[in-house]
């Protein structure tokens, strides 16, 4: 064994290198407060394997980048601890870096001559920063994809140079495949490139010039192994233990719904980018200001920060430093508190979380079916049971409601004037329409001319006057109409009561409870009344909804109800979402559906 | 005997430090790539695709006197995470083998996967262009110096009414016998 590395070590120098590596003099003795910039090379070899090892899973492109990522947060092995590393890890990076700049400071490790060293500490900072912000789109989600849009629009306010660097950024005139593999390449190939060549430099000026000790001695120098390493990888081990807890914590990073351009989204930038978020939102920089927050003042920041070395020579100079720093971490701490509080307090911008957050589930619970080569995207936009109650609050809340709201848990601005839908089909929302107290109420028909209509009187008037062998056959007649619905809730009931149908469909059509007077009933019937034929079923209700007016329908007693589609005022994919909705045909996961 | 308390020398010290450095240095180094390797051996996790019958002709196309034909299988193709149905997942030449019966051989060479070209003529046979390999219309190989480890695969047919339904699957290429992939 010892001739192995006896041999190795003639062809390489190794035992020097290790020599030279291990026993840096460490002025003064080891100390804790010197373990910062480990743990940043440690954070960075994290990011730099467990980016590499989410490389090999990753595609991206707007139809792949998503879902890659999907498959690696929910499908494969430990994959959501992997990405969490890396997520939690990059966040770890940030707070390290910025502890590593203070105590750089504090400790006047900054001066002559060791600027150039901080210099490259800095550039490091700002690459560390473009890594954070270029990762951020990568998994094409809502919540990278309109933050990242933010940071580029503001890129693109720069004067002169801003909109060609926003369109060589994007790759584009907007965001698609060339945004991410240019993403991609900056992330995972650029920028990384660029920090190592740093880090190279930073640690070999660090080494050049020695250690900055912290005053005054406390002990006697000794070298850096193992008193030295022994307590950066204690604070290391810190560092991990954190990042593990948050991982564990949420379960990974989060994954929000597919990047989309029409759905709105309450973007916010990653909690470490707040407070750039926050100062745009001051009034000072309102309008044409704008470009003075979003340029002007972070280069002023970024000039002080260059100048530091300077300026800390004088002891002035170094208070100056100090008073700086403190202050604009103090700044930045009470910019995010204000952007968080402000978002905590801000109801609608909670329940914009709250949807945001349903929508990535359900797509989620979709996905496990398998995507479509178009993308998880389509996913959702196929979906009844998130299509559904947009295109009702957009169209139909007007005046109607499903369940007292319009779709979404709002409340329009009009009172309610046409039914309440919510199980619209079902055998108790026929029943609600044939209770004479009902009928004319707020629910069904109370805002619209069909309370004062043949229908509202006949439910009124004769209804309760019918005997109780006719009672009983409007209730089999109700069953009947109900199962003509096709209801997936009432599949079961329906079947169970296969023989009471049968019987209920007569009597649509006899006469003894009057509905054959007026509407037509498979063939057999007047038709006056809306044709009851299928009625509530998808082809029914989709009919109905494209046009009301229709002779199959109400005719010329529509009362206000739009011909949604003979006047294209939705499509007929539209009108199929809606009519799912209401009708409660969605995908249901099977381990759920029992 | 009386032992007065004095501080461990320092070597001992040194040790422990050297020790505990190690060993959570060692913890550090191991958590990513442990993570990562987790997940760069998913695809062992994944269960081989069972072949179900899928329609790919009908008895009318295909030539009388043993002739093959070429046909595309059409199945829902599984990739990764997208679902296709309907997606061309490979080929097969089908061929009449008698009254009412039809033989079935994916058109993969099972030497390194090539795609074989059916040979008509008097001396029918399959044509593997990549390394030369011929195989009867029977599948099975011809020249000697054929380096295929195995014959063609051979699929299962059900003939429904008119209609030709085979039970399409990929092997393993380069090995003997024939393994699912």
């Amino acid at each position: 064994m010892k001739s192995f590395f006896d041999w190795i070590d003639h062809r390489t120098g190794s035992k020097k290198l290790l020599h030279e590596v291990l026993f840096e003099n460490v002025p003064g003795g080891a100390r804790w407060r010197y373990a910062w910039g480990s743990t940043l090379v440690f954070c960075f070899s994290i990011q730099v394997v467990t980016g590499l090892f989410l490389w090999l899973a990753y595609s991206p492109s707007s139809q792949t980048a998503w879902e890659s990522v999907y498959y690696i947060q929910h499908v494969m092995w430990g994959g959501w601890f992997l990405r969490g590393l890396h997520h939690f890890t990059a966040q770890a990076m940030t707070v390290l870096l910025a502890l590593h700049l203070m105590q750089v400071v504090i400790d006047g490790a900054y001066k002559a001559p060791r600027e150039v060293n901080f210099w490259t500490g800095v550039l490091l900072l700002l690459l560390v920063l473009a890594l954070s912000l270029t990762g951020y789109l990568l998994p094409w989600d809502q919540k990278g994809y309109w933050a990242t849009r933010v940071a580029t629009g503001i890129a693109g306010i720069t004067p002169m140079i801003g909109p060609a660097v926003e369109r060589l950024v994007v790759g584009a005139n907007d965001y698609g495949h060339h945004t991410l593999t240019r993403f991609f390449a900056l992330h995972a190939g650029i920028i990384p490139g660029g920090i190592i060549a740093f880090i190279v430099a930073h640690v070999y000026l660090f080494r050049r010039h020695g250690l900055t000790a912290k005053l005054p001695k406390k002990a006697p120098d000794s070298p850096f192994w193992p008193d030295q390493v022994f307590r950066d990888a204690v604070v290391c081990l810190a560092v991990l233990i954190v990042i593990l807890f948050f991982n564990f914590r949420s379960h990974g990073a989060d994954l929000d719904a597919p990047a989309d351009p029409s759905e709105p989204y309450p973007a916010r930038p990653e909690w470490y980018f707040l407070f750039l978020f926050q100062m745009l939102k001051l009034p000072v920089f309102k309008g044409s200001m704008e470009v003075v927050g979003a340029i002007v003042v972070p280069t002023v920041v970024m000039v002080v920060l260059v100048a530091m070395p300077y300026l800390g020579n004088s002891k002035q100079g170094h208070r100056f430093n100090l008073g700086f720093l403190w202050a604009m971490l103090g700044v930045m701490a009470s910019l995010t508190y204000l952007a968080m509080n402000e978002d905590r307090n801000d109801p609608g911008f909670q329940a914009d979380v709250r949807a945001a957050k349903w929508e990535a589930e359900r797509v989620i619970t979709l996905a496990g079916e398998g995507i479509p080569t178009t993308g998880a995207i389509t996913l959702l936009r196929n979906d009844p049971l998130t299509q559904g109650p947009k295109i009702f609050a957009r169209n139909c809340a007007s005046c109607h409601r499903y369940d007292g709201h319009d779709g979404l848990g709002g409340q329009p601005k009009d009172k309610i004037s046409a039914s309440d839908l919510k199980g619209f089909g079902s055998r108790e929302w026929l029943t609600g329409l044939f209770d004479p107290e009902k009928i004319a109420g707020p629910l069904y028909w109370g805002g619209t001319e069909h309370a004062e209509g043949k229908m509202a009187k006949f439910v009124k008037e004769d209804v309760p006057e019918f005997n109780a062998e006719q009672k009983e056959k409007l209730r089999q007649g109700l069953i009947a109409l109900s199962a003509e619905a096709g209801l997936k809730a009432q599949a079961a009931l329906d079947k169970r009561d296969a023989a009471l149908i049968a019987e209920g469909q007569k009597e649509l059509k006899g006469s003894t409870i009057n509905c054959a007077d007026c509407h037509k009933f498979h063939g057999d019937g007047d038709d006056t009344g809306p044709d009851l034929t299928g009625w509530g079923s998808r082809e029914w209700l989709t009919a109905f909804i494209s046009d009301a007016s229709h002779e199959r329908f109400y005719g010329e007693k529509n009362d206000r109800m739009p011909a949604f589609g003979t006047d294209k005022m939705l499509t007929e994919r539209e009108i199929g979402l809606v009519a799912d909705w209401l009708r409660g045909e969605w995908y249901v996961p099977k381990s759920r559906a029992e | 005997m009386h032992q007065p308390h004095v501080p461990p020398p320092p070597d001992r010290r040194n040790f422990l430090t050297k020790a505990a450095s190690i060993v959570i240095g060692g913890a550090l180094a191991v958590v990513a790539p442990v993570a990562g390797l987790f997940v760069l051996l998913d695809p062992l996790r994944r269960k081989s695709q069972a072949g179900t019958f899928v329609k790919v002709g009908s008895l009318s196309s295909l030539p009388a006197g043993g002739a093959a034909q070429k046909f595309q299988v059409l199945e829902t193709k599984t990739d990764v995470w997208n679902v296709t149905p309907n997606e061309p997942v490979g080929a097969v030449y089908l061929q009449r083998v008698g009254e009412g019966k039809v033989r079935a051989l994916n058109a993969k060479c099972p030497h390194a996967g090539c795609f074989v070209n059916f040979k008509p003529g008097d001396a029918m046979h399959y044509h593997c262009p990549c390394h030369n390999s011929s195989f009867g219309m029977d599948g099975k190989i011809l020249n000697p110096n054929s380096p295929s480890p195995r014959a063609l695969d051979e699929l299962p047919v059900e003939l429904r009414g008119t209609e030709i339904w085979v039970r399409f699957q990929n092997f393993r290429a380069g090995v003997k016998d024939r393994e699912p992939v």
